[in-house]
């Protein structure tokens, strides 16, 4: 077994990185593969809690590092799927605590017994993006379809160009297909324009993709939701299925299709 | 200064100041140390001397340092006149001098040898001018500063920019920042397929882009009688 690295980041912050990462870590565990994630995000970890994992860490990434406990000890096993692993970030040091080179050979060993290896790289173009995508195999880009973070996604995409870990693959997210309707927001068409690279995902917005991050349950642990049949979709994509991508048509109950009737052309 | 002998001609005039031999272009006079009326007198009794060999002939006449006024030089041109001499240049080191000579019409520097006539082979390789050519994309964050011109193969992104002294070619689309003529070339030009820039610079103007709407056809922006001109690439008509 040899593990793929996979390094989530966007440079914009709030994108949905975090959540992303935790979802692709669910939903390819779920399907059987041996997943871990590793928080880059030092000094401001959030992917525990998205996975509902912060009141089980002990050791953390720099103990890890700087060697007061054992890689397996810094791993916390999720209950929910078996094989799903989570090595916590430091909250109480910062960026410049772990180096790029401390990460290759942190996944270094890890590979051998993992399918896939998911970092989440915190915001910014700084120390803790270069730590995180130094180990990168491929590295998926997280943007939403508004100007400031695709300006930042194409900063970010020419960033990992430089450092030929390229060509990175996009991830557009929170597309509101309403507003794309009305012409109020970016279209996957718009960004992709710009941007050039490949698609591997549409998400749509979903309000139970916040509900189920407060609760600590991310939302492909429920595959009926839009958001986390998106996120299940993109795992298969990784695995090198060819998944059509989804309508992103939202289904509409009588009351809205009333509305519509009597008010055309938007809400 | 190079002399050429005049065929058939190898006499030479000497007196004390006055050194007189032919050249090319007719006769050179030239006028040693000493002040410039006696220089001058010498000069017209050796011509009233020698009067059949002076008739009709083109005297130029080195002064040296000497600084000759208009009134002096006008004289001396009018004398040899007299004599039939016809003096065309003033050859001297005082800028003031060779300013009064011009003054007058007078030449004040002896024809170069004319370059032997060789026929060449019609040239048509041009030397082109130096730039950079950049076959990528320039996304967010990059940036092209060239004191040449500046090709690019690919898109500008909003949030790159490019800076050339020269002129600014892209081959893709422009939607970041482009200034051409930078060091203030009001003759650079910037091409694009596409032209939707953040901003668009020609030397030291900035051009008013109307609205927010992109031109998506080739086109070529330039300065045009004072304002920067965008307009679209006609094959035909060029």
């Amino acid at each position: 077994m040899s593990a793929t690295v996979i390094t989530v980041t966007s440079g914009k912050g709030g994108v949905g990185k975090t959540t992303t990462t935790a979802n692709l870590a669910v939903a390819l565990a779920a399907g059987g593969q041996k997943v871990v994630c590793i928080d880059g995000d030092i000094g401001l970890r959030n992917l525990d809690v998205i996975l509902g994992l912060e009141n089980r860490i002990v050791y953390d990434l720099v103990d890890v590092v700087e060697g007061r406990c054992r890689l397996k000890q810094a791993m916390i096993r999720d209950k929910r799927l078996q094989e799903l692993y989570l090595i916590p970030a430091a909250q109480t040091r910062d960026k410049n605590a772990v180096s790029p080179s401390d990460m290759v050979r942190l996944t270094d060993d890890l590979r051998e017994e993992f399918d896939w290896i998911l970092i989440d790289s915190p915001a910014g173009i700084e120390r803790g993006f270069r730590n995180s995508v130094a180990p990168a195999d491929t590295v998926l880009v997280v943007t939403n379809p508004e100007v400031s973070a695709v300006r930042d996604a194409d900063r970010i995409i020419g960033l990992i160009e430089s450092e030929e870990k390229g060509p990175a693959k996009l991830i557009l997210n929170r597309v509101n297909q309403e507003m794309v309707k009305r012409g109020d927001m970016l279209t996957p068409a718009d960004v992709l324009e710009l941007l050039a690279v490949e698609l591997i995902g549409i998400v749509p917005e979903d309000d139970h993709v916040i509900m189920s991050s407060n609760r600590g349950q991310p939302v492909a642990l429920d595959p009926k939701t839009r958001a986390g049949t998106a996120f299940h979709h993109i795992a298969r994509r990784l695995k090198g299925e060819d998944v059509p991508f989804m309508n992103l048509e939202v289904k509409e109950d009588i009351f809205q299709k009333l509305s519509r009737l009597i008010r055309p052309g938007g809400n | 200064m190079e002399e050429y002998p005049a065929p058939g001609l190898d006499m030479m005039f000497e007196t004390q100041i006055v050194h007189i031999k032919g050249i090319k272009d007719g006769l050179l006079v030239t006028i040693g140390e000493g002040d410039w009326p006696g220089a001058q007198d010498a000069l017209l009794s050796s011509i009233v001397e020698k009067a059949s060999f002076f008739q009709g002939a083109r005297v130029a006449m080195e002064v040296g340092n000497r600084v000759l006024h208009a009134a002096e030089l006008g004289a001396l041109r009018d004398k040899l006149a007299d004599q039939g001499v016809s003096l065309w240049a003033v050859i001297s080191s005082s800028p003031g001098t060779e300013q009064t000579a011009q003054g007058l019409g007078l030449a004040t520097r002896l024809s170069l040898p004319r370059p032997e006539r060789t026929v060449r082979p019609l040239d048509t390789t041009l030397e082109g001018e130096n730039g950079v050519f950049i076959r990528r994309t320039l996304r967010s964050g990059f940036k092209i500063a060239s004191h040449g011109h500046v090709s690019v193969l690919g898109d500008i992104n909003p949030g790159a920019e490019v800076i050339s002294d020269g002129s600014i070619m892209v081959w893709g689309r422009v939607r970041g920042s482009v200034i051409a003529g930078a060091g203030g070339d009001e003759n650079a030009v910037v091409c694009a397929l596409a032209m939707d820039p953040t901003q668009l610079r020609i030397a030291n103007l900035v051009a008013n882009l109307p609205g927010k709407k992109a031109i998506l056809q080739p086109v070529c922006a330039s300065i045009r009688n004072g304002i920067i001109t965008v307009e679209p690439w006609k094959l035909k008509e060029r």
